[in-house]
């Protein structure tokens, strides 16, 4: 127990829980994408539906879901701790202080991109996972998704939050590596493609998809809409 | 003053370890009843003290740094030498012992010379297991270098930070027992005297440069490991604070100060390029070995080099010397380049150069080739005088880089006042009158981890200690005077800021006392020195207040020190009728213009004996015999 | 050249200090910055003014004495330089220069622009050392160490304890100086039995000092007068992982 402690209070420590949750968080969003593609399909969300069914229904992604939400918890809560405690390590500031020479601008915004990200997935769950989990009536998901993106300033909001969880990704990923110790120089050049993967690809998919249902699913939707 | 060596009967090669087995012990259990102090954390303090330390001594560890880590012991780049005899070229440590005592131009004895180089290969040892990273070939082995004309391939070295490599591991053994509280250290502490009781050192005096504090510390011993003393010369390849005032101090209480006049000059440093220049900087002797050294044979010819035609240029080292052409001996080399530039043929700004050119080297092989050789070197030299030397030749300088001469000191590194012991560059013990490169790493880490624990333990067991305390009679007389010279310091209220009167002083340590000394010369400088004393004391403006950091006060007490030091060093030139290693007077040359050096009448240690301020200092003689090497004369022609 | 310097003037720990101008005229191309500060302080003496506070010693980028924040720049303009090499060619004639200390609460000020490093030193006395008992060591070439390993143990060796690496960072981290004594004595046989030890001690010490966290933002190894590489953070982190869950043998 001592040990544990000892681990959480040093600063390594935290650190490295931060990589195991983020790079735990990550392979919720490939699985999440890979879910979420089924919406191409173009049937009426069929198989969307489907796939939805079978997540609520297994015990064994009920109790990861339980753990997802503990290392968003946990992600978030020790990055304000860090960033907190960090900001107490220099009480007298500098008169000038050109970090931004020396470090990306990912790098340095990771806290303001964390934070948006945050707000970002209140409302997401807020919009999707609560009605269709907790709502007193049967929603259909996939009814609600139309209904969501066919608001242009929701589908804004998405797109932004997405690209800035891509900028947060792309010093996430390789510092997760990092701080694990796994970035050496055999190993940094597998890194850095997978990060492209991670950082670009993954949220720009991501991104397609209120842009796809504002365009191209607009009829649909005012269909569903006159409908009920 | 009587000058007792103490070299052990026997043959040379027994001396040491029949010596050590003669010593006194300390029982392990009494050792932390005795407290040492030691001065100055550099290769030599930091690695005696903690090997004391370990052993189980009190040992109370001072350096002007706020860390040993700074200590200029770091600033060495080239390596150390051992006779390991890895490359099976025949070295042995009776070799490595002839070439530093042939190297020294037989000015040292040959009983500490011998222990040296019997010590050495323990270095090495001791250094791989702290986990200095030595250079290795792809072997996973040790890897050699032949250095400083050595015929053997005897140095190890960590690429060009051997110096630094080294001082941080006998710092990690020195913080690993600051961290077992054996050893307490006290940063930002600058020794300004010594207390002798009962004819016995037992502590000092020191100031502490934060808080301008006078602070005494009582020991049963003292080490002195506080480095040389070329800044004298106020422009020299040594660290801006490096001084003499502890050695000094201690020559004032009753010390014996040896062989002041044997200082080495580097031939290759950046020349001086005007009057804000704080230092010298110097590059790596292995560029002689593909440079090739000019100057114009017009005097006063102010063309850029590349018009100067192949006809009317002076390669004068190797017209002076055919068979070593550019490859002569540091003194040589040296002593050459500041005859030319003193004739009007110096190259540069200042004239005060030499070119060494590379264009042939270049021609020969490539300009990869001769980055791949000496990158680094060529980098540092554009970094700091923004000439690219792969287009234009560089120019180069010589420089004082080491003090062979210090405190006297017998075979167990005791001054002549018991208890305080000498280790590293402060002592005058190995090197005699010039010292061989890779040697001054070798010799520092030689007396702190394999010497002074034995014979400082030695000392301990066998002498009677009086009860002291800093209240004793003696530790007030030296805080006094430690307080009443720098509140004189304080009030001198003159007009010269202190570090010009130390450039004067310099000037005329490198015009009279430098390479090529004469009796006229040195008669000059015995004649200004006082002088510029004198104007010191008169005239120096020290301002800022004595009760915070204060490198003005600082500063002037060392510059003070300086003047009485250089004083010295110009009197044991002028008596030393003789021309060996660094010493060069002009008097005594052969015909040829090498060093003619006068065994008959000099084969003796010079050991200056403090008589008062007013006084001419006493001279001694502890003569030199040579059993086992005959000297011969060095000729590179 | 001429410059405006804009410098960091406070006497002791207590006071609150302050920033005081300074014109300085006729400094060569080639002077070092801090030849440039000699001559500044040259002329504050013969005004009777306490000249401006600084430490400073090998000045040839070894020992590690200098540095200090010369426009927002640890060491200065250039890359690989401790400030003492850096030259006054490498800025503008006629610029103004902000030049205050390393900022950082485990480094306070104790003049001007020196600052108390000796956290750095304890860090040291945690654990930055091998212990083997002077005369205990066996002989030099009886444990080979593969080149490759040796070369990254001088790569990591080379630090100079300057402090750029904490100054420049946003969290005032200290990982990359521990990394480099962690991370040379992990690459060599000799550093294997006391490797657990070591890092926990070390990386202890670090956070009892206050320095931040290290959230890879690599401002360090821009700054290194070294070069040092952030890879050896990256063995240091696994080295503390490797120790805390790892059993103790």
């Amino acid at each position: 127990m001592n040990s544990i402690l000892a681990f959480y209070n040093s600063s390594i420590g935290k650190k490295i829980m931060m990589s195991l949750t983020g790079l735990f968080l990550i392979i919720f969003l490939v699985e999440h994408l890979v879910g979420n593609l089924l919406l191409y399909a173009n049937d009426g969300g069929h198989m969307f539906e489907a796939y939805g069914a079978f997540l609520v229904s297994n015990p064994v992604i009920r109790t990861i879901e339980i753990v997802l939400f503990a290392a968003v918890l946990v992600h978030a809560l020790l990055a304000v701790i860090l960033w907190y405690r960090n900001r107490q390590t220099r009480p007298d500031k500098y008169e000038l202080y050109r970090l931004k020479d020396n470090t990306p601008l990912a790098s340095r915004t990771t806290i303001i991109t964390g934070s948006v990200i945050f707000i970002f997935l209140v409302i997401h769950l807020d919009s999707f996972f609560l009605p269709t989990r907790f709502g007193a009536e049967k929603v259909s998901s996939y009814e609600l998704i139309l209904m969501k993106f066919a608001n242009p300033w929701y589908d804004l909001f998405y797109v932004v939050a997405l690209l800035l969880l891509g900028y947060h990704l792309k010093h996430g990923f390789q510092s997760a590596f990092q701080t694990l110790g796994l970035r050496n120089r055999k190993y940094t050049p597998l890194i850095d493609g997978l990060a492209f993967i991670v950082w670009f690809l993954i949220p720009l998919a991501f991104a397609t998809i209120p842009v796809y249902f504002y365009f191209f699913q607009q009829a649909t939707s005012a269909v569903l809409m006159g409908v009920h | 003053m009587v000058l007792n060596s103490n070299i052990p009967d026997g043959p040379i090669e027994k001396k040491w370890s029949e010596h050590r087995f003669h010593m006194k012990l300390v029982n392990p259990s009494n050792r932390r009843k005795y407290t040492v102090i030691v001065v100055g954390t550099g290769l030599a303090g930091a690695s005696a003290a903690a090997s004391l330390g370990e052993m189980g001594y009190k040992v109370l560890a001072f350096s002007y740094h706020e860390s040993p880590r700074r200590a200029h012991s770091i600033a060495a780049q080239g390596g150390i030498n051992a006779p390991k005899n890895y490359a099976n070229d025949g070295d042995s440590v009776y070799r490595l012992f002839y070439d530093t005592l042939k190297g020294g131009d037989y000015r040292a004895r040959e009983a500490n010379v011998y222990r040296l180089a019997e010590v050495s290969g323990s270095i090495i040892d001791q250094c791989v297991a702290q986990g200095v990273p030595f250079a290795r070939d792809y072997s996973g082995y040790l890897d050699n270098r032949s250095f400083g004309g050595a015929q053997v391939s005897r140095t190890f070295y960590a690429r060009g930070q051997t110096g630094q490599q080294l001082l941080l591991g006998a710092y990690a053994a020195l913080s690993r027992q600051i961290g077992a509280k054996t050893v307490q250290f006290f940063d930002r502490r600058e020794m300004l005297d010594l207390t002798v009781v009962d004819g016995q050192a037992r502590g000092i005096v020191v100031r502490n440069l934060r808080t301008g504090a006078v602070e005494s510390y009582v020991g049963d011993a003292v080490v002195l490991a506080t480095g040389g003393y070329a800044n004298t010369y106020y422009l020299s390849t040594m660290a801006k604070a490096s001084n003499a005032t502890a050695v000094w101090r201690a020559y004032k209480r009753g010390a014996a100060f040896a062989n002041p006049c044997f200082t080495q000059i580097h031939p290759t440093c950046i020349p001086v390029g005007g009057d804000y220049q704080s230092k010298l900087t110097l590059m790596s002797e292995s560029l002689r070995n593909d440079g090739r050294i000019w100057v114009p044979k017009k005097s006063g010819d102010t063309r850029s080099p590349s018009q100067i035609p192949e006809a009317e240029r002076d390669y004068y080292l190797e017209r002076l010397y055919p068979s070593f052409g550019n490859l002569v001996p540091r003194d040589v080399a040296s002593r050459r380049a500041k005859e030319m530039c003193d004739k009007g043929f110096g190259v540069g700004p200042t004239k005060m150069a030499v070119y060494l050119d590379f264009a042939d080297a270049i021609k020969r092989n490539s300009k990869a080739w001769i980055e791949e050789k000496y990158g680094n070197l060529f980098d540092m030299y554009h970094e700091i005088t923004a000439e690219d030397p792969y287009s234009v030749p560089m120019r180069i300088y010589p420089a004082v880089h080491y003090t062979m001469g210090g405190l006297w000191v017998d075979y167990n590194l005791m001054t002549t006042i018991p208890g305080l012991f000498v280790v590293g560059e402060a002592n005058f013990s190995d090197h005699g009158a010039n010292r061989l490169g890779a040697s001054a790493l070798m010799q520092g880490l030689a007396d702190g981890y394999f010497v002074l624990p034995y014979t400082l333990g030695n000392y301990l067991a066998s002498t009677k200690f009086a009860s002291v305390t800093v209240e004793h009679e003696g530790f007030r007389e030296t805080r006094a005077s430690v307080q009443e010279r720098v509140d004189r310091l304080m009030s001198i209220k003159g007009k010269k800021p202190v570090s010009e009167i130390h450039r004067e002083l310099g000037k005329v340590m490198w015009e009279y006392v430098g390479m090529g000394r004469t009796a006229a010369g040195l008669t000059k400088a015995l004649k200004l020195i006082p002088e510029i004393r004198e104007q010191f004391w008169k005239d120096a403006k020290v301002v800022g207040d004595p009760d915070t950091i204060n490198n003005e006060l600082e500063k002037a007490g060392r510059i003070a020190d300086f003047l009485e030091l250089g004083e010295l060093i110009a009197r044991d030139a002028l008596h030393r009728e003789e021309s060996c290693g660094g010493h060069f007077r002009e008097e005594h040359q052969t015909p040829e213009g090498e060093a003619k050096r006068n065994d008959k009448k000099f084969a003796y240690v010079a050991a200056w004996e403090y008589t008062g301020d007013a006084r001419t200092p006493k001279l001694n003689k502890e003569p030199l015999k040579f059993e086992y090497v005959k000297p011969s004369e060095r000729s590179y022609k | 050249m001429k410059f405006t310097l804009k410098i960091w003037r406070q006497k002791n720990q207590n006071d609150p200090g302050r920033f005081v101008t300074y014109e300085v005229n006729n400094i060569s191309a080639d002077a070092s910055f801090l030849e440039m500060l000699d001559v500044l302080n040259n002329e504050l003496v013969q005004k009777g003014e306490d000249p401006v506070a600084f430490d400073h010693d090998c000045r040839e980028g070894i020992c590690g004495s200098c540095g200090m924040m010369i426009n927002g720049r640890a060491h200065g303009e250039g890359r690989s330089m401790a400030t003492c090499d850096v030259r006054m060619r490498m800025y503008k004639d006629g610029e103004d220069l902000v030049v205050e200390p390393w900022r950082a609460k485990p480094f306070p000020v104790v003049k001007d622009l020196v600052v108390d490093r000796r956290a750095f030193d304890r860090i040291m006395q945690a654990g930055g050392f091998i212990s083997v008992k002077t005369g205990a060591a066996p002989e030099a070439n009886a444990v080979p160490v593969p080149k490759a390993n040796a070369d990254e143990a001088m790569d990591a060796a080379a630090c100079i304890g300057c402090g750029a690496c904490v100054a420049s960072c946003p969290n005032s981290s200290a990982m990359l100086f521990v990394a480099a004594k962690v991370s040379q004595f992990a690459l060599l046989p000799q550093g294997q039995p006391e490797r657990r030890e070591r890092v926990e001690r070390m990386i202890e010490q670090m956070d009892k000092e206050g320095f931040g966290a290290c959230s890879n933002n690599y401002a360090c190894e821009a700054e290194c007068p070294k070069g040092i590489s952030v890879t050896h953070i990256a063995r240091l982190n696994r080295e503390f992982l490797r120790a805390e869950f790892t059993e103790k043998a």
